[in-house]
């Protein structure tokens, strides 16, 4: 079958070295830019450039030139090692571990593998298919498509690069019992129904190739490399503009305005009502996010925002469209964002 | 022999038609390439992660873009 001739992998120290060498210098260089990045554009803005520390335009400069190479440089990071370690999964794996579960448990297990598998939006319709058509449940399988974009890597680097560890821990905790809970609930509604019936009459032919076996590490620090470079190059536009309106924001916006005017009961449902139909990334939504919670947003409230724009999208949402019907898809964004609602109530409470 | 491509549409499912058209170019075939973008149907091939390849109905590789070497490869071996 498909096995080329194995190119010799003998595990020589030459080839070892020519292998790991740059990929340690990559990480030395990352270190170096990472810690003088606000020093470096300290002096740019506020010496080189001549602009006033605290006044509204120094610090929306400022903001701006620091944030962008901040998250560009954690992004960069970030994706490298989160492919290399996903490169040992793949939606194949996950199908057969969650194969044969019921609800509850392979509610949690499609949570939590939600997280860790490699999935692009794109194959959203073919994953629940196969996953449907193997005999995994309806309520599993829209657990594994809800958890998979809202805790996504981005989102968590991100998250703790600009808030910290304690943040982000209730952020991921919350996105996985929400997806969990989601797609129990979604499960007991019994909403076959409202699936294309030519889902489960898909027969599946052919064997299974599982794409995370039979890599060698030069694969995947290749795949790792052009993760980078895809990812960059699909998010930058989001994260410019994502920034430059967080960096008016923090220049512009008074200092505690929110707190001031957007601490009742309806913040969290506005801003979850306002965040479905946005389509961002979390690359694009997390820089206005801080710019927001800088402000004085609740925490909840900022969350519940981010979550509703990450985890509904709407081309998504079209994709779907081709194997689940209108109810369905109107039934899923209600619950998903009755649960963000929820979690956005609960954090401001706990924070 | 039979040539299809599986994929949606993404970036990688054209690379990997760029691949495979320069493969069938190097060995000098005559055949056509088929794509494959309907979903279901693509789910139907037992595949979940696009691009795959697919040589006389069978499934040879999924979630990758292999090089063009890697398609003569596989071709020559039929």
């Amino acid at each position: 079958m498909s096995a080329s001739p194995a190119p010799t992998r003998l595990p020589s120290a030459k080839s070892a070295t020519r292998r790991w060498a740059p990929v340690g210098a990559a990480a030395v260089i990352w270190w170096s830019l990472y810690h003088w990045n606000r020093p470096f554009w300290n002096w740019v803005v506020f010496d080189a450039a001549g602009f006033d520390e605290g006044t509204r335009l120094g610090e929306s400069v400022h903001f701006f030139f620091y944030d962008v190479t901040k998250i560009a440089l954690l992004l960069t990071g970030v994706i490298y090692v989160v492919t290399i370690l996903r490169s040992f999964m793949s939606v194949e794996r996950t199908r057969a571990l969650l194969g044969g579960r019921r609800q509850g448990a392979g509610n949690v297990a499609a949570a939590g593998l939600g997280v860790v598998t490699p999935f692009c939006s794109c194959s959203a319709v073919p994953v629940f298919i196969g996953f449907v058509a193997a005999g995994v449940p309806l309520g599993v399988t829209l657990s594994f498509l809800i958890a998979s974009p809202m805790v996504n890597e981005v989102a968590i680097v991100l998250l703790f690069g600009l808030f910290g560890w304690k943040i982000t821990a209730l952020y991921i905790g919350f996105g996985l019992v929400i997806a969990t809970v989601a797609g129990i609930v979604l499960g007991r509604l019994n909403l076959e129904r409202w699936v294309e019936p030519f889902v489960f009459e898909t027969r599946l032919r052919g064997k299974v190739i599982d794409p995370s076996q039979g890599l060698s590490w030069d694969d995947r620090l290749q795949m790792a490399r052009e993760e980078v470079v895809a990812i960059i190059r699909k998010v930058w536009p989001y994260l410019l503009v994502g920034i430059g309106i967080g960096a008016v924001i923090h220049g512009w916006a008074p200092e505690d305005w929110f707190a001031d005017h957007a601490t009742g009961w309806w913040g969290v449902p506005l801003a979850t009502v306002i965040g479905v139909p946005l389509y961002s990334n979390a690359a694009g939504v997390l820089p206005l996010v801080e710019a927001l919670h800088d402000k004085g947003l609740p925490m909840g409230t900022v969350l519940a925002f981010m979550m509703s724009v990450v985890a509904l999208s709407l081309p998504e949402m079209i994709l779907l469209r081709r194997v689940l019907k209108p109810q369905l898809i109107a039934t899923y964004i209600g619950v998903v964002a009755v649960g963000i609602m929820l979690a956005g109530f609960l954090f401001n409470a706990v924070v | 022999m039979d040539i299809k491509i599986l994929g949606t549409g993404c970036v990688k499912c054209n690379h990997l038609e760029a691949a495979t058209r320069a493969a069938v170019t190097e060995l000098g075939l005559a055949i056509e390439i088929e794509k494959v973008t309907d979903p279901g149907e693509i789910a139907s091939w037992g595949v979940m992660s696009t691009p795959a390849l697919v040589i006389d109905d069978e499934v040879v590789s999924a979630g990758k873009v292999l090089s063009t070497p890697d398609i003569v490869q596989l071709l020559a071996a039929r």
